[in-house]
């Protein structure tokens, strides 16, 4: 009653007046320009994560420092903070009084900062269960039969952590397509240059320009199915040994 | 040697993206002494917008709530046709654009929309109303307490419910003696998430809600509006005050984490 209704409503409003209009529509050159943008950025943002975030996951659980407890729990700090202050706290440090002397406001770096900084814990926290329950075992044989610290990770812990890394940076992946909040007071949202697909959506509601809105917001609603499948294809593959 | 890069590595990524922004919100926000900033913060428009913030939380978490256990029970405990469906529509939020949730409840709720003209005959405004605010942030908050208490229901098994149940406990009485103390620290723990993602909402109630100032604007709202009239003491200020109830949950999150943990 609460979400498939609306979504339902939402499909049938972009394909009402056919689907050659759609697609008309939905492939006019500022959509595409903003649809692509939200790809890119979001793919790049991905890739930062599953690098970073597997490095900070790796951290918390096998190093050992003063205050670890403190950074463990500054990770969900994304998670707490409404988005729209998230964008206005990198607009006091990056925008155009910083104090660093960096200003990326109204750029396309702001856009990726911005998302980076929604998506942090995602793979921090779908990489640190699978690290905590990991054995030791295997990866000391390995170091005993002479494997350096590479190999051992490349053979041994990377093939249990990959799954999570792979749903939390599908999760990461959603998350950045469909952010706003972070994004509207720093990216400037200019068409064909900041403009990101949620954006273009937002503007074009306002504009009373509904077709157009509805055309764009089908298309991320398309891959957001797509990679909630993906995230339930992992899950299973995550759990297959305990199913066995 | 390595060891120390890597740690130096994940906590300057997280002192560049996290923290150091954080803290600048503290120092913009008191700019102008601690005066000004209450000045600022007792603005009647803002007090207003931090009203509806908490009004919407107050409704949106308990519904929230209930349906968040009831889902789960359903999902895990009843295999019926279909459960595997009802799980991915649960997570539907998490994955979907606030902005796409905004979109399609401003075509549900419109004036040409399916419910728009019954509920425009019968005098009830839905849209660019409180109604519409509230329904988007159920719809954004939805995931997070059936999330946290899905995979609690499995790990505890159903043993000591069928136990409850041969010695003749009602449904009623098993679900308050038996799986309801045990799922609680899952419950407490997605009700805190459930109210960070209600107090932290913007996309979808900026769709739906118009953002009138001292009518339905929000306090997330009204950070924007006052960055974007050149008010930025007043959106630090709100912001100053957003970020101290996500530092409130924040805590909450630790110290319910290994309770969850433990059991």
């Amino acid at each position: 009653m609460i979400v498939v209704l609306p979504i339902a409503a939402l499909v049938w409003a972009s394909g009402k007046d056919g689907l050659h209009q759609f697609w008309s529509v939905a492939t006019s050159p500022e959509a595409l320009a903003a649809l692509k943008l939200s790809l890119g950025a979001a793919l790049f943002v991905s890739l930062v994560n599953a690098v970073f975030g597997t490095i900070t996951a790796w951290v918390l659980v096998r190093d050992d420092f003063r205050g670890k407890s403190l950074v463990n729990a500054v990770i969900d700090l994304p998670f707490a903070l409404p988005t729209i202050v998230a964008g206005l706290t990198l607009l006091a440090l990056y925008g155009p009084q910083s104090p660093v002397g960096i200003d990326i406001s109204l750029t396309r770096k702001a856009i990726l900062l911005a998302l980076l900084f929604v998506t942090l814990p995602f793979v921090v926290r779908t990489v640190q269960p699978v690290l905590l329950e990991l054995d030791s075992e295997a990866e000391e044989a390995a170091r005993a039969l002479g494997a350096g610290e590479f190999r051992v990770f490349r053979s041994i812990v990377l093939p249990n952590i990959l799954p999570g890394i792979l749903s939390g940076v599908a999760l990461a992946f959603a998350r950045a397509v469909g952010e706003i909040g972070a994004l509207v007071l720093i990216a400037g949202n200019r068409p064909f240059k900041t403009e990101v697909a949620s954006v273009f959506v937002f503007l074009h509601i306002q504009g009373g320009d509904q077709a157009g809105a509805s055309a764009v917001a089908v298309v991320m609603l398309a891959i957001s199915f797509a990679l909630l499948l993906l995230i339930g294809g992992l899950r299973f593959l995550a759990t297959r040994h305990e199913r066995a | 040697m390595r060891k120390y890069a890597l740690r130096s590595a994940a906590l300057g990524y997280l002192l560049l993206v996290l923290l150091g922004p954080l803290t600048m919100v503290f120092v913009r926000a008191f700019d102008k002494g601690a005066g000004a900033l209450w000045t600022t913060l007792t603005d009647p428009n803002t007090v207003h917008a931090f009203e509806l913030t908490l009004i919407i939380a107050v409704i949106a978490v308990p519904l929230n709530t209930v349906f968040g256990v009831v889902c789960a029970l359903a999902i895990v405990r009843r295999r019926f046709p279909g459960a595997g469906l009802v799980n991915a529509i649960v997570d539907l939020p998490l994955a979907i654009s606030p902005v796409v949730v905004g979109l399609s409840l401003f075509l549900l709720y419109g004036r040409t929309g399916w419910f728009g003209p019954w509920f425009a005959r019968h005098g009830t405004q839905i849209l660019f109303a409180v109604p519409s605010m509230v329904i988007a942030t159920v719809f954004v908050s939805l995931p997070f307490v059936a999330r946290e208490v899905v995979p609690t229901l499995r790990e505890i098994g159903d043993e000591q419910e069928q136990a409850a149940r041969t010695l003749g406990a009602s449904g009623w009485q098993t679900f308050w003696r038996i799986t309801l103390p045990s799922i609680r620290w899952a419950i407490v723990y997605g009700v805190v998430l459930t109210t960070a993602r209600c107090l932290g909402e913007y996309g979808a109630v900026a769709v739906v809600s118009g953002n009138i100032e001292g009518k339905t604007q929000t306090a997330t709202l009204r950070v924007q509006d006052a960055y974007e009239n050149f008010n930025q003491a007043g959106a630090y200020g709100i912001s100053l005050v957003l970020a101290a109830m996500s530092v409130i949950v924040l805590v909450a999150m630790t110290l319910l984490r290994p309770e969850e943990e433990a059991a």
